[in-house]
C-alpha cells in the first residue's frame, strides 16, 4: 500500500472519530453524522486490495458488475427503508440495518474461511480465530436483530421463557465455542466445511435464543449491544482480510457501543446482566406484585379533564409510548399551545427511556415543533413535582410507576421514575387498564388524586383541545 | 499478520470509550444509529471478497454481503440524519 493511500486512511479514521464525537453533542450531532458519512465515501473510493491494487481500476469483470449491482440494490433498499419509516418505527429500522451489517460480516468471514478450507489461502490460527469470531458474532447479531425488530413490531413482545433456559443457552454457547476451537486449528481439512456450517447455524439459533427471553421494553439495550457486537465482528473481519479501515471503524463502534449500552442500563438503573438474563417480569415476581393494589380506578370525561387543565397554573406533560403509537405528538403540541393561551405554564417531562428508545420522545416532540426549552429532563423536573397542579400522563406507564420507589419486590424497583404521583392531581390517558411493557400493575392509577381518561391518545387529545377552546 | 494492526486495534478501543464519555440521553438513539452506519464499512469486506470470488456459491454469498453492507451504510446514515433533523432548534 502506498504512503498516499495510508495517509488517506488515517484521515478517514480521524473523520470517523470526529463524527462520533460530534454525534454525542446536540449542537453538532447532525454535522457529525455527515462527517462520518464523508469518511465512508472517501474510504470507498480509496479502497484497495491487500496487495495494494485499487479496487476501482483493476478492470471490469463479471464480479465488478456484481459489486456495482449489489451496491445499487443496497443503496435503494437503505434509502427507501430510511425515508419511508415512520418516526415511531425508527428503533426497528436501526435494528434491521444492524442485522444486515451483522449478516454481511458473517458472510464475509464465511467466504474467507471456506476459501481456506479449499486450500486457496494460507491459514494459521491468527487468521482463523478472527474469521470464526466474526462469523459467530456477526450471525448472532443478524438473527438477534431480526428478533428485536419483530419484538418492536409487536410480534411476541412478551418475554418467552422456560425453566433452565439460561442453562440451555449456556450449553449451546459452549458447544459453539468448542466447535470454533476445533475449527481454528483444523481449517484446512475438507470436513471443516461441514463443521463450519454447523457452527454458523448454531450461532444463528443462539442469536434467536438470546433475544427471545428479553421483554420488548429492554430492546433498546439489546439493539445497542448487538450494534457493538456487529462492530467487533467487522473489526475481526478487518483482521482476517488485513484491512485497517475496517479494524478501526469496527473497533470504534464496538467500544463506543459497549459504553453506550452501559449508559442506557444506567439510565434504567439496572445492571446489564439483569437485562440479558433476568427475563424481566417472568415467573413468580410479577404475580406477587399484581395482588397488592389498593384503591379504585376513577375514570374521567374529556370535558372535566379539560377544566382541570385550563384552570391550572402549572401543567407537566409526561409522554410515553402510547403517544408514539397514536402519532399524537402534533395534538399534544396543539393542546400545549391552547393551554398557553389560557396562561397555563406547560412543561414536558422526558424520561430517558420513555418509548422504545432513549430519546424517542425528544425526537417526536421536536417533530411536532415543541420548543426545546419546554422539554425538561427527569432529574430537573422531579424536585418541583409537588408544585405541579396537573400532571398529564399520555400513554406512559412504567416510567411513572411509583412501585419503582416503593416496592422492593417489584421488577422495576430502583429504576428512576418521573414522580407523577407527587403532583396535586394526575390525569392518565390510556387505552385500557392493560399493564405496561414490564407487565406489572401501576399504583399511580389507583391513587385518590388520579383520574383516568380512557381512549386512543389522539382522539382524547382532540376532545381535550376542543373542550379547552370552549373554556 | 501485521502487528501494527494490533496496535491500531488496542488504541481504537480506548478512543471509542473516551469519545462518548459524556452523552445526554436524548442523543443515545441517534448515536447508536450513527455508529450503526459506521460499521457498515463491512461493505468493503463484501467488495473485496466478491472481487476475487470464483465459484458460483462465493459469488452469490459475496453479492448478498455487498447488498447487506451497502444497505447498512446508506440506510444507517440516512436514518440518523432524519432523526437529527428533528432536533433543529426553534427560532
Amino acid at each position: 500500500m502506498s504512503a498516499t493511500i495510508s495517509l488517506i486512511f488515517i484521515g478517514v479514521a480521524v473523520l470517523f472519530i470526529i463524527g462520533i464525537k460530534f454525534l454525542s453533542s446536540p449542537k453538532t450531532a447532525r454535522i457529525g453524522n455527515l462527517v462520518a458519512a464523508a469518511g465512508m465515501l472517501i474510504a470507498l473510493f480509496a479502497l484497495h486490495t491487500p496487495d495494494g491494487i485499487s479496487v476501482w481500476t483493476a478492470g471490469w469483470t463479471l464480479n465488478y458488475t456484481l459489486i456495482t449491482i449489489g451496491i445499487v440494490i443496497g443503496l435503494v433498499i437503505g434509502a427507501i427503508g430510511a425515508y419511508s419509516v415512520k418516526m415511531t418505527a425508527m428503533p426497528q429500522m436501526v435494528a434491521l440495518f444492524n442485522g444486515l451489517g451483522g449478516g454481511a460480516a458473517a458472510l464475509v468471514a464465511s467466504l474467507e474461511f471456506l476459501r481456506g478450507v479449499q486450500g486457496r489461502n494460507t491459514v494459521t490460527a491468527f487468521i482463523t480465530v478472527p474469521m470464526l469470531f466474526a462469523t459467530l458474532i456477526g450471525s448472532l447479531s443478524f438473527s438477534g436483530s431480526i428478533i428485536a425488530y419483530l419484538k418492536l413490531q409487536g410480534k411476541f413482545e412478551k418475554p418467552i421463557t422456560f425453566p433452565g433456559q439460561n442453562i440451555l443457552n449456556g450449553f449451546i454457547l459452549l458447544l459453539i465455542l468448542a466447535l470454533c476451537g476445533w475449527l481454528a486449528f483444523n481449517a484446512t481439512i475438507p470436513v471443516a466445511a461441514t463443521g463450519f456450517i454447523v457452527m454458523f447455524s448454531l450461532a444463528l439459533f443462539f442469536g434467536i435464543a438470546m433475544v427471545m427471553p428479553i421483554g420488548g421494553a429492554d430492546m433498546p439495550v439489546v439493539i445497542s449491544l448487538l450494534n457493538s457486537f456487529t462492530g467487533l465482528a467487522v473489526a475481526a473481519d478487518g483482521f482476517a482480510i488485513n484491512n485497517t479501515a475496517m479494524v478501526v471503524a469496527g473497533t470504534l463502534v464496538g467500544s463506543s457501543g459497549t459504553l453506550l449500552t452501559l449508559l442506557m442500563c444506567k439510565a434504567m438503573n439496572r445492571p446489564v446482566t439483569n437485562v440479558l438474563f433476568g427475563a424481566f417480569g417472568s415467573a413468580g415476581g410479577s404475580k406477587a406484585v399484581a395482588g397488592a393494589v389498593a384503591g379504585t380506578v376513577k375514570p374521567v370525561q374529556a370535558d372535566e379533564a379539560a377544566l382541570l387543565l385550563a384552570y391550572a397554573q402549572r401543567v407537566v406533560v409526561v409522554p410515553g409510548y402510547g403517544m408514539a403509537v397514536a402519532q399524537a405528538q402534533h395534538q399534544v403540541r396543539e393542546l400545549s399551545d391552547e393551554l398557553g393561551k389560557h396562561g397555563v405554564e406547560v412543561q414536558f417531562a422526558i424520561h430517558p427511556v420513555a418509548g422504545r428508545m432513549p430519546g424517542h420522545m425528544n425526537v417526536l416532540l421536536a417533530e411536532a415543533n415543541v420548543p426545546y426549552d419546554q422539554l425538561v429532563e427527569m432529574d430537573q423536573i422531579n424536585p418541583s413535582m409537588d408544585r405541579v397542579d396537573v400532571c398529564l400522563v399520555i400513554g406512559a406507564n412504567d416510567v411513572v410507576n411509583p412501585a419503582a420507589r416503593e416496592e422492593k419486590s417489584s421488577p422495576i424497583y430502583g429504576m428512576p421514575i418521573i414522580e407523577a404521583d407527587r403532583c396535586k392531581s394526575t390525569i392518565v390517558m390510556k387505552r385500557s387498564m392493560a399493564a405496561g411493557f414490564a407487565g406489572i400493575e401501576n399504583h399511580l392509577f389507583y391513587k385518590d388524586n388520579t383520574r383516568m381518561l380512557f381512549g386512543d391518545a389522539k382522539n382524547s387529545l382532540q376532545a381535550l383541545i376542543t373542550a379547552v377552546k370552549e373554556n | 499478520m501485521d502487528t501494527n494492526i494490533i496496535f491500531i486495534f488496542i488504541l481504537s478501543i480506548f478512543v471509542g470509550f473516551e469519545v462518548i464519555s459524556k452523552v445526554p440521553s436524548m442523543l443515545h438513539t441517534p448515536l447508536m444509529s450513527g455508529t450503526n452506519a459506521i460499521h457498515g464499512i463491512i461493505l468493503f469486506g463484501g467488495i473485496l471478497v466478491l472481487a476475487d470470488a470464483s465459484s458460483l456459491l462465493a459469488q452469490g454469498l459475496g453479492f448478498v454481503a455487498v447488498i447487506f453492507g451497502s444497505a447498512n451504510v446508506v440506510g444507517g446514515f440516512m436514518v440518523t440524519d432524519r432523526m437529527l433533523q428533528m432536533f433543529k432548534k426553534k427560532k
